[in-house]
């Protein structure tokens, strides 16, 4: 019997899961890497640490249900977005630390580089530091001789899944979705765009090529390599969202609300990104709608690790739970400023309304409602700009073992909030693209049939609540704009 | 050397009542009751334990609940939320195995406190019954739940069906799950109904939990009068190792 391996390298830790037919899961490996904070607003991960740590897990994997690489019939990848890496073709040694998606030192030169919508007519982002072409340029620009060598062909530039597939394989290859992410790619003509390219002077030699998702990029131990997709968009494909207007939230250290748009790209109104949703072999691609929230498990973990009221982050649910209400205290995590559909890089968090009321207890509650009412900003510009109403939310990530979050999220959004039958639908997502490029699944129909609801949510809120719980939040957020300044590092 | 010190069992066994208690939040007189003891008595414990941050009172006069302190010795106290969180994966990949729904439980006094639930996966209506209560006694997480304990939890065990065993018959019963690890139930809680569990262990190898599946008997039994089909048995055996492991219970 045959299995897929989805490798999942995440923001914080390299995943290996291992996935049967029905996708139910046969066995998991994790392995953390390290979080480099050279100065305030910068994050790195070293990119040789992970390439170990990947290759670490996949042992693992294979080891726990004792499994050897004859049994796995393909390696699907999943990863980080946007964290970019460059590295020497000859030795494969980076010649930086990775810069990670939530970094902020490209913040002057995006200022530089002009007015936000700039690019998003053929790029469909917003200029923000968050994408991986001003990281790139950031190195060329300040790693000594970098630029010349990169002019020479000697370095490769990549996202998580080209450093990956090149070790793994030795293809310089990425998948349409990470290289919507770029701000260097043409979202109609899913090339490298030559006007951005020369917008953010990066060379053109030292770019991947890019490919579709779920095709088979080369082997690893004689093993196809068949699959990669960004982890939001592995999200998307894992709750099978393959129909316009079918879309899913997933929630980790942020969250993203995608929805599927169909053959066409859309462009936003109210602040959410246009990007690629998958790309099946030669099929056309299918494009969505991204809402981003930077901070949601992530404002749980400084809450576990810097406050240190609670040892677990599954603990907040017990400490919430000894209160019946937030008590009038709001929490706006806005940690390296506002994502959608704000987009204010000024921004820094908040907790508004503090009385000597306020408890521990009423804190945790602001620090999970903090995730539920962002998504209901989100929500709410995903609505304005399809014009239709979302009736139901699909929903997945560690976060929905938090059953007083998930219900507070039906109550302030008034649909149903759903979770599948396996929550780890970013490696479910990224096992499906694999197993669809060997023929391990027949088609995308056969992949719907899997998908079962786990538990469901139902809005139980007073509507006179509800509006005025979104108005608080409304005016703590408009606290947090504005905090930073011209002379702040 | 000395015997065991009253004060400190006594102390325990309010800790135990506050951490199993449905609200969270006992008064003097609630805990007094429960454990028939004095109410000056708890009191002394109480204001002791507060002293050290074990228990804590929202307004002063007012009920104790868990301090803050005990959260963090934490290791010898398996949050709830804990446990789902750390199960979630398993038993998903159960409810897909066996095609049935999934619960994962607690001991609670003498109810068994559901503390995670995953739908039967055929996507037909079903609503989420996590934080309800479940007689130990007619349940197979309560039987595995109750047969690693020391002692049976207080209280008459009441019958559901003309199935539900007398205590000589549960008495049995409790040695033959102990030793092969799994319990179930046939008929016992509700009529034309069956339940598989086993239980889940934390690092010292002591019984936190108990996941298991429930179902209507045509399709969890080969004839109605039969325990559950072997291969369920085997897939509920299979995700309580699992969720072991995760919890660090077993060193493979």
């Amino acid at each position: 019997m045959a299995y897929i391996a989805a490798i999942d390298q995440g923001t914080t830790s390299s995943r290996c899961i291992v996935f049967d037919q029905a996708g139910g899961i046969v066995s998991v490996a994790q392995r953390e890497h390290r979080q480099i904070f050279p100065k305030p607003g910068r994050v790195e991960h070293d990119a040789s640490e992970i390439w170990t740590n990947v290759q670490a897990v996949v042992r693992d994997a294979l080891s726990h249900a004792s499994l050897s690489f004859g049994d796995i019939a393909a390696f699907g990848i999943t990863n980080q977005r946007e964290t970019t890496v460059v590295w020497d073709k000859a030795t494969g040694e980076p010649v930086h630390n990775a810069i990670v998606w939530q970094d902020t030192r490209t913040d002057a030169l995006i200022r530089q580089l002009g007015d936000q919508d700039r690019f998003r007519e053929r790029s469909g982002l917003p200029l923000a530091t968050y994408f991986s072409g001003p990281k790139l340029r950031w190195l060329l620009d300040n790693v000594e001789g970098l630029r010349a060598r990169a002019e020479r062909g000697e370095v490769l530039f990549g996202t998580m899944d080209t450093w990956l597939i090149w070790n793994l394989t030795g293809r310089h290859v990425t998948d349409v979705t990470n290289a919507s992410r770029t701000m260097l790619m043409n979202l109609e003509t899913l090339d490298w765009d030559q006007e951005l390219v020369d917008a953010m002077d990066v060379p053109r030699g030292i770019l991947p090529e890019i490919r579709s998702s779920s095709e088979v990029y080369g082997t690893y131990e004689g093993v196809p390599v068949a699959s990669a997709l960004g982890d939001q968009q592995a999200a998307l494909f894992g709750q099978t969202c393959f129909e316009p207007g079918e879309g899913k939230c997933t929630y980790g250290t942020g969250a993203f609300l995608l929805i599927n748009t169909g053959d066409k790209p859309v462009r936003s109104q109210n602040g959410l990104l246009t990007t690629v949703g998958y790309q099946i072999g030669d099929q056309p691609a299918a494009y969505a709608l991204e809402g981003a929230v930077a901070v949601t498990g992530a404002l749980v973990q400084w809450f576990r690790d810097k406050i240190g009221l609670i040892s677990s982050a599954a603990e907040i649910e017990t400490l919430a739970r000894t209160v019946d209400d937030n008590g009038g205290a709001y929490f706006v995590p806005a940690f390296s400023g506002l994502f959608a559909p704000h987009w204010r890089s000024d921004a820094r968090g908040v907790i508004a309304g503090l009385t000597g009321y306020i408890s521990r207890g009423h804190l945790a509650r602001a620090v999970l409602e903090a995730s539920a009412w962002q998504t209901r900003e989100v929500v709410d510009a995903m609505n304005a700009d399809s014009g239709v109403d979302l009736t139901t939310l699909r929903v997945d990530g560690g976060m929905t073992a938090n059953n007083l979050l998930m219900q507070f999220l039906s109550d302030v959004l008034d649909v149903p909030v759903v979770r599948p039958i396996v929550a780890e639908t970013t490696c479910l997502g990224a096992a499906y693209a694999a197993g669809l490029a060997v023929g391990y699944w027949g088609g995308t129909d056969e992949l719907k049939a899997n998908w079962h609801k786990a538990a469901e949510w139902e809005p139980s809120m007073e509507p006179a609540a509800r509006a005025r719980g979104y108005r608080k939040w409304k005016k703590a957020v408009e606290r947090t704009v504005g905090w930073m300044d011209e002379d702040d590092d | 050397m000395p015997g065991p010190i009253q004060s400190i069992q006594r102390a325990a066994e309010v800790l135990k009542l506050l951490a199993h208690g449905g609200a969270h939040q006992l008064s003097v007189g609630e805990i007094a009751r429960a454990l028939d003891l004095a109410k000056p008595t708890v009191h002394g414990i109480l204001r002791t334990l507060h002293e050290v941050g074990f228990v804590e009172q929202e307004v002063e006069g007012g009920k104790y609940r868990l301090g803050a302190a005990l959260f963090q010795i934490g290791t010898s106290y398996l949050d709830g939320n804990e446990l789902r969180a750390k199960a979630l994966n398993w038993s998903d990949t159960l409810a897909m195995r066996a095609r049935e729904a999934v619960r994962i439980g607690v001991l609670h006094g003498k109810h068994v406190l559901v503390v995670h639930h995953v739908f039967r996966p055929d996507n037909s209506r079903q609503t989420l019954d996590t934080g309800a209560l479940l007689p130990w006694n007619a349940t197979a997480l309560g039987k595995a739940l109750v047969a690693f304990g020391d002692n049976w939890p207080d209280g008459d065990l009441q019958a559901f069906t003309r199935h539900t065993l007398d205590p000589e018959q549960l008495h049995a019963e409790m040695n033959v799950v102990r030793d092969r690890d799994w319990a179930y139930d046939l008929h016992e809680l509700v009529e034309g109904e069956a339940s598989v569990a086993a239980p889940i262990r934390d690092r010292r190898g002591v019984v936190v939990g108990a996941i298991g599946i429930s179902g209507p008997v045509e399709r969890l039994c080969d004839s109605p009068d039969q325990p559950p089909r072997l291969e369920l048995v085997s897939y509920v055996r299979e995700a309580a190792r699992s969720v072991s492991r995760e919890l660090g219970g077993l060193s493979w």
